[in-house]
């Protein structure tokens, strides 16, 4: 067994420093790098680029990276729910690259597995395309879009054992599961961190290979952005 | 009378068929899961990554890990499953999905739609709304067909920025149902109570009257 276990947050994201791209897994606020994002802010590190499906609300998630300016240019899908991150897109203090989820999702796995750019349907003819090689295949356009690269991925996870393997829970496994091992550094936070062996090696989603550093997160606040119930 | 928003949703429920695998957007479309017509077993996909989406759960069951595309708390159907963004858009752009509703801020007759950005002003982002229509076979738009300024939002050409080309198939408005056909759209429904000529001042693109015209229903 290769250990992939670190003391902790801080020792998780050794090696991050200014200017880099970070990969952060999630939705909305579902499955987020809780742990990660916070120490990061801590850290201070600044210009960053962040891919992210969303960016967070005002007071959690990437947000807080955000109030700190501490984020260059966020790649995202969807970022309706930050007036911060509103603010500093149009007062032109951010970079913003708007880009379709489900292309943000295959660029992410692409560079997992090796693939440097993939055709896709996704946003033909529109200023997604703008600038991109587009070519037909039977009788429909197509854009070429790119692996992304990405210094350190962040992913949380609902369970993981000391050899990086991680089990998503629910909805929480959103862009996770595409981004491990899709940057060159992949950070794992965990709510369970168990021995190798407790694990049953058919319940897992991600084998270890593609984790660099897995800790167990300190506290999992686990916001909910929109609770919506139905009466009894 | 022109529709409200759960009529248009109960509407575009009727086009629900037994086995199909469907994906409803944020607004009017999250309503047509209301009215699944009895005896038609389908599943609703939500492209955070869950297909067999159930009600939103009773207070104090509510589950962080658990959310809809709109990032409600949900719960989930016996069959349901669980996977990860990529696999959810490989439903998605892999055909698998056998219907999209989704909302639009501008239909134009060729199929054009736009619906994620107004430039200079809000700024949200397509999410997955690019990937599903530039996939989808089957989209039907669910919207207010006249904007709040009292402007018409089915076109003769897009205005803003747009989501997709020509992938529109169907819209269902307050006022109608129409088809995109390579002259424009045609009208093949009309809401209770509304005249052909009040669809016609709130269509500035070409409207085509279909000869088998008749009353929405409901039943």
């Amino acid at each position: 067994m290769i250990n992939k276990e670190v003391r902790n947050v801080a020792a998780a994201l050794e090696g991050v420093e200014d200017g880099m791209t970070l990969m952060l897994g999630g939705f909305g606020l579902c499955g987020i790098p809780e742990n990660s994002i916070g120490a990061l802010v801590e850290i201070g590190v600044k210009n960053l680029t962040c891919i992210s499906n969303n960016a967070g609300v005002d007071d959690f998630g990437l947000g807080l990276l955000l109030q700190k300016k501490q984020i260059k240019k966020m790649i995202a899908s969807y970022v309706g729910e930050n007036a911060e991150f509103e603010r500093q897109m149009l007062s032109g203090e951010l970079e913003v690259e708007l880009t379709p989820q489900g292309t943000l999702a295959e660029r992410c796995r692409a560079a997992q597995a090796g693939i440097p750019a993939f055709y896709t349907p996704a946003g033909c003819g529109t200023e997604v395309a703008e600038g991109k090689e587009t070519r037909e295949f039977k009788g429909k356009m197509h854009v070429l879009e790119t692996a992304y690269e990405a210094d350190f991925s962040i992913v949380k996870a609902w369970k993981g054992d000391e050899a990086g393997n991680l089990i998503f829970k629910g909805t929480a496994r959103n862009f996770n599961p595409a981004m491990c091992g899709a940057g060159k550094i992949t950070i794992a936070e965990v709510e369970e961190l168990l021995p190798a062996g407790s694990l049953d090696p058919n319940q897992i989603h991600i084998p270890g290979i593609f984790v660099n550093r897995i800790f167990q997160g300190a506290k999992f606040e686990k916001r909910i952005e929109q609770r919506t119930v139905r009466s009894k | 009378m022109a529709l409200d928003k759960d009529t248009i949703a109960k509407r575009i429920a009727q086009e629900l068929k037994n086995g199909f695998y469907v994906n409803l957007g944020i607004g009017i479309p999250t309503l047509v899961a209301n009215h699944v017509p009895p005896g038609v077993a389908i599943e609703f996909q939500s492209e955070n990554g869950v297909m067999g989406m159930g009600q939103f759960p009773f207070e104090g069951e509510e589950d962080a890990d658990l959310i809809n595309a709109g990032k409600q708390t949900i719960t989930t159907m016996p069959g349901a499953s669980f996977f990860d963004s990529a696999v959810s858009f490989s439903m998605i752009r892999g055909r698998h999905i056998d219907l999209t509703v989704l909302g639009a801020m501008e239909v134009a007759e060729n199929g054009n739609i736009a619906n994620w950005k107004i430039p200079g002003k809000l700024v949200k982002g397509m999410g997955g709304a690019m990937d599903l229509v530039a996939s989808a076979e089957n989209i039907i738009v669910a919207m207010m067909q006249v904007n709040k300024r009292g402007e018409s939002k089915l076109l003769k050409r897009c205005s803003l920025p747009l989501t997709g080309i020509k992938c529109v198939k169907k819209i269902v408005t307050e006022l109608g149902v129409y088809e995109i056909i390579s002259e424009g759209f045609l009208l093949v429904e009309y809401a209770p109570g509304v005249s052909i000529k009040t669809i016609k001042n709130a269509t500035e693109g070409t409207l085509i009257v279909s000869d088998d015209l008749k009353e929405m229903s409901f039943s």
